[in-house]
This record gives structure tokens, sequence and C-alpha cells, in this order.
């Protein structure tokens, strides 16, 4: 039987205005998951009784941990940035189905993040330029393009390991404007995009994945109470009739987070 | 050896835990955590005759010590159910009790008529879900409506029908004799109290549905009152729930009159919420030589 794992804060940092980067030791968690799956995080405080689903960043298999970098949006948010090394939190995971990653074996892949979007491309890089330490026969050319609006975070993470472009809102580094705008401008081209950030950037990356013929998949987010399936609160419409009650809303924590960006309404 | 089992309308359940519904699915999805053969019952997430793709997202929020959810009652139709729901649930040693929900009374009928057949052991009627048809909202409100489509419900189905009863009344006592006068075989409540957040930031509804259906251990008190004035007032048996998150909360259920108990949103807070609930109970029979569950239900008066 699955169950919630009471694990380990090995350290957390805020890396940047809001933005926390939390590692922890599990378990069994982190041995099971694959690049663009996410947890449950649980609050201690019984007020707030609903986990919240962050996305795994890095998962080092062999050392049983799991990084996460997360952004501050709330009171459960913020209960975890008040986590110090040896404080323990309940998980529940891996949930979702993860970046199909053989569909980028041997191809040209952008690796599309916008925002707290950027941190769960992290580890489907290190996936794919045989850096993940298990996982390395889907070895790919890939190109991060990362989103900010103004600070940066994680940038030398990607640097270390793939060719980065980079689109900050306020133009102080990189290509001014967003995502789309950096691919652009710096006339990059590829067979595949995996994306995960803002709607508004997500519809954009389907436009312009539908316009240049490449294959797209995308990771979505939506308010989850279950995390398993069981719900049906955290749904997207889908162009096909899903599995579960047969009309057009597919499971995001179950069916997804990651989808064909053809495939959903966005 | 101290008794757990209990027994509603004739059938008998080993332990008075079970699953509320809308928060359980039909079990698959949470088999993977909890032991459905530990279960006293799995009570499904509402059925209709079609399938219904319920409300737009965002659909659930958090609240302080609760939470607000507008599915909209998103379900693959009583055929799809038939054919995959049931035969997955009859795996395992547990009871089934299917939860039946419809726009209007032919629609419920439809249901209840396609179940006769079926391998199941209850049936329990939805009268009471506040995030559809607000025309039809006034149903589980209204005492003359519930007590002639419970009895229209029971001239038709072959299983013990269970009436779930809304708390956005006034009067809970009077909607529960409607409901027995009907032939109702056993009653539930609480369903979720109807309810609203704002979203300061975004000026907007936190839910797309503008409101919800309030749940967990928020609600707690206001459930057990209601199971209390209703077990005042009825001779039927009351499965009792809102805001159960362990033992002792199922245990002021049962001394407060309810014969089983439900587990809903305590699912969301841990998957073996239910397990912990029946481990809890059995504890607290131990702790206070209480040899029979039966002589708890209802001893406070």
């Amino acid at each position: 039987m699955k169950k919630k794992e009471c694990c380990i804060v090995e350290s957390q940092e805020m890396i940047g205005e809001g933005i926390c980067s939390l590692w922890i030791e599990t378990p069994s968690i982190a041995e099971e998951a694959v690049p663009g799956q996410f947890v449950s995080l649980y609050c201690r405080d019984g007020s707030r009784l609903l986990p919240r689903p962050i996305s795994l960043c890095e998962i080092d298999r062999a050392g049983k941990r799991l990084h996460m970098v997360y952004r501050i949006a709330g009171k459960g948010t913020a209960e975890f940035a008040a986590l110090k090394a040896g404080d323990t939190i309940e998980v529940m995971g891996p949930l979702g189905n993860g970046f199909p990653l053989e569909k980028a074996a041997g191809r040209r892949v952008f690796l599309m993040g916008g925002g707290i979007g950027i941190p769960p491309m992290l580890e489907t890089a290190k996936a794919l330029t045989g850096n993940s330490g298990y996982q390395n026969e889907t070895a790919a050319k890939v190109t991060a393009v990362l989103g900010y609006r103004d600070e940066r975070f994680l940038q030398d993470e990607y640097e270390k390991i793939c060719d980065v472009c980079i689109s900050t809102e306020d133009g102080s580094y990189g290509t001014k404007g967003n995502v789309i705008d950096a691919i652009r401008e710096n006339a990059l081209e590829a067979d595949v995009i995996f994306a995960c950030g803002p709607a508004p950037m997500l519809r954009g990356i389907k436009a312009y994945a539908q316009e240049k013929g490449i294959a797209c998949w995308i990771s979505m987010e939506e308010r989850m109470a279950c995390g398993i399936g069981a719900c049906l609160a955290c749904v997207c419409q889908s162009k096909e009739v899903d599995g579960h009650s047969h009309v057009h809303n597919k499971r995001i924590c179950k069916d997804g987070p990651v989808f064909e960006a053809s495939e959903v309404e966005l | 050896m101290k008794k757990t089992s209990v027994t509603i309308a004739g059938v008998e359940l080993k332990n008075p835990v079970m699953t509320a519904s809308g928060t359980f699915g039909s079990g698959a999805e949470y088999s993977e955590f909890v032991d459905l053969n530990q279960l006293g019952a799995v009570v499904t997430k509402g059925v209709a005759d079609k399938a219904w793709a319920g409300n737009p997202t965002p659909r659930i929020t958090e609240v302080y010590g609760g939470m607000l959810n507008a599915i909209g009652l998103q379900n693959p139709g009583i055929e799809v159910f038939c054919s995959r729901d049931i035969p997955f649930l009859q795996q395992f040693d547990t009871r089934i009790i299917v939860n039946v929900c419809g726009h209007a009374p032919e629609e419920y009928l439809r249901v209840v008529e396609r179940l006769a057949d079926e391998n199941i052991d209850m049936l329990e009627i939805n009268i009471s879900c506040p995030n559809v048809n607000a025309d039809f909202l006034a149903f589980g409100q209204d005492p003359r409506s519930v007590e002639e489509l419970t009895r229209e419900i029971k001239r038709l189905a072959k299983q013990p029908v269970i009436m779930k009863l809304t708390p956005n009344v006034t009067d809970i006592a009077e909607i529960a004799r409607a409901a027995e006068a009907g032939g109702a075989d056993a009653l539930s409540l609480i369903n979720t109290l109807t309810g609203m957040k704002i979203d300061i930031n975004r000026r907007t509804f936190a839910l797309a549905n503008k409101t919800g259906g309030m749940s967990g251990p928020a609600v707690k008190p206001v459930a057990v009152r209601m199971v209390y004035q209703t077990a005042q007032a009825v001779n039927i048996p009351i499965i009792g729930m809102g805001g159960i998150l362990n033992a002792e909360d199922a245990l002021e259920f049962i001394l407060a009159g309810a014969t089983a108990v439900s587990v809903g949103t305590g699912n969301f807070v841990n998957p073996a919420t239910t397990l912990d609930v029946i481990r809890g109970i059995e504890e607290y029979m131990d702790r206070y030589q209480i040899e029979d569950i039966n002589d708890l239900v209802g001893a406070v008066r």
C-alpha cells in the first residue's frame, strides 16, 4: 500500500524574493519519481487541510532526496518556508505522469519554463542530458528557455548542463519579453517542446508549436484536493473523451499534469 | 470478543465506518492507499442516468478548517458505472452503497430502476447537493417533495434506501420525518453547507460556481447537532458525517445517535483516515470495556 511519508528537511534557503529551495530526504518517494511529476505537501497547521501540490525540481534517487523550488503564495507555502533542517514534513507521491522523455530521444528539445514553472524543467533537463544518474538512454540536444519577470533563479543549475536562453519581462537580462520572444530573437529551432508555466504562456507556446508543426507537451496546474484522481476538482478541458467520466474533463493530478498541447483547451 | 458490526436496514457492516460520497470516487484510486476490505462500506460518488460534465474550474478552495467544493457531480453515467465501478468494488469484502443523483425525479428513478438487478447493498439518494440546478435545490429543502420522492424511489428500489439530507434547512427534524414517512430505510447527514469565498486580490469569487459546499472539521459541531436532533425525531438508523478526521470525531456522531459514520474531507487530509478511525474506535471500546458498538449509539441524550 502507498501512504503519506514522513520526510526530513535537509536544507531550505531563499533563492529569490518569495522563492524557496527545499531539499528533503524521503523514505521511498525519490526512488520512484520521474521528471515532471509532483508531490503533495501537507501543512502542520490543522486549519489548513488540503495538501499543496509542488513540482519536483530535482530527484536524487541514490541519495533518496527530492529538491523542490516553490513560491510563497499563501499561508500554506509560508508554513513550508519556515521549515528548517531536521524538521519533518508529510509528503505523498510521486504523483502524476511526468514528461514523455522518450519522445525527445536524439532530437532538439526546448525545455520552456515560466516563473515558478521553471523548477520542474531542471530534472527534465538533467534526464535528457545524462546528468540525472538514472536516465541516459534518452539523450537529446537540450535548450532551456527560461522566462522570468525580473529576478532570476536556478540559472546556474541549467547552465551547467545545457544551453540556456533567457527572457525577462523588464528586459533586465536576455530578451525583453517572454519565452517565445526569446526563441524568435535568437532564431532557435527545435523538434520537440516540453513546457511548464502560467496559462497565458502555455497558450502562446501551444500556438507557436502549432505554427511550426512541433510536437509539444505542457504541464498544467489547477487547485487540487485529493491529488490522486478521485475528487475530480482539478480537471481541464480535453479534446478527447476522458477515461474516467467519459466527458471531456481530464484530471490534471492523475491523467496529467503533462498533456500533449493539442489535447487540452487552454 | 467485542462487536464492532452494525446493521442498517438488514445489511450488516463489519464496522460502522464508510466513505462519504464524492470524496472517494468508486474506490479505485484510493485502493492504492486503503485496503477496502477493512471498510464497513464504500459509498460511491453520485451517479446519474447520463454522464455529467460538472462545473467549470476552479472547483475547490480551502477555507479555515475546511474547504468549499463545487464539482457539480461530474460522473460517467449509470451504464459505465454498472460495467466498470460495481465489478471493481465487488472484488472486495465490503458493502457497496451507490449514491444516486439527478436533476429531476424521473432521472433518479431511471437510475434506481437500472440498479435494481445489480449486486449492490444499498442506495443513497442525494437530494441535497448544493451545486447543481438552482431551481431544483428546493427539493431536499421541502418536506413534501422529500416525502414524495422517497416514496417513488422506494416503490422501484430493490435495495434499502438511504436519503441523504441537506443541512441547509431551518428544521432538519421536519425533513427527516418526511423522509421516514416516505419509507426511507435510513438517513445520512449532513451534506455540505452552502458557502462562499471571495478572492480579494483578484476581486472575484474563489470558485467558478460562486458558491460551494463547505465541509471539513469546521462544520462538525453543526453536523453533530443535526444528527442528534434527527435521532430524536425518527426511528430509522442514521449515518452521520461532517468533518470527521479521527475516531474521537466519529464517536461524537455515534454517541449523538448515528449508527454509522462517513469520512469525507478527511480522506484528502490523509488517504488512510478511514482506517485510523476504525482502529481508534476499537481502542476506545477496549479502553472503556465496551462489548458492543451498538451500546454507544445515541448513548448521550
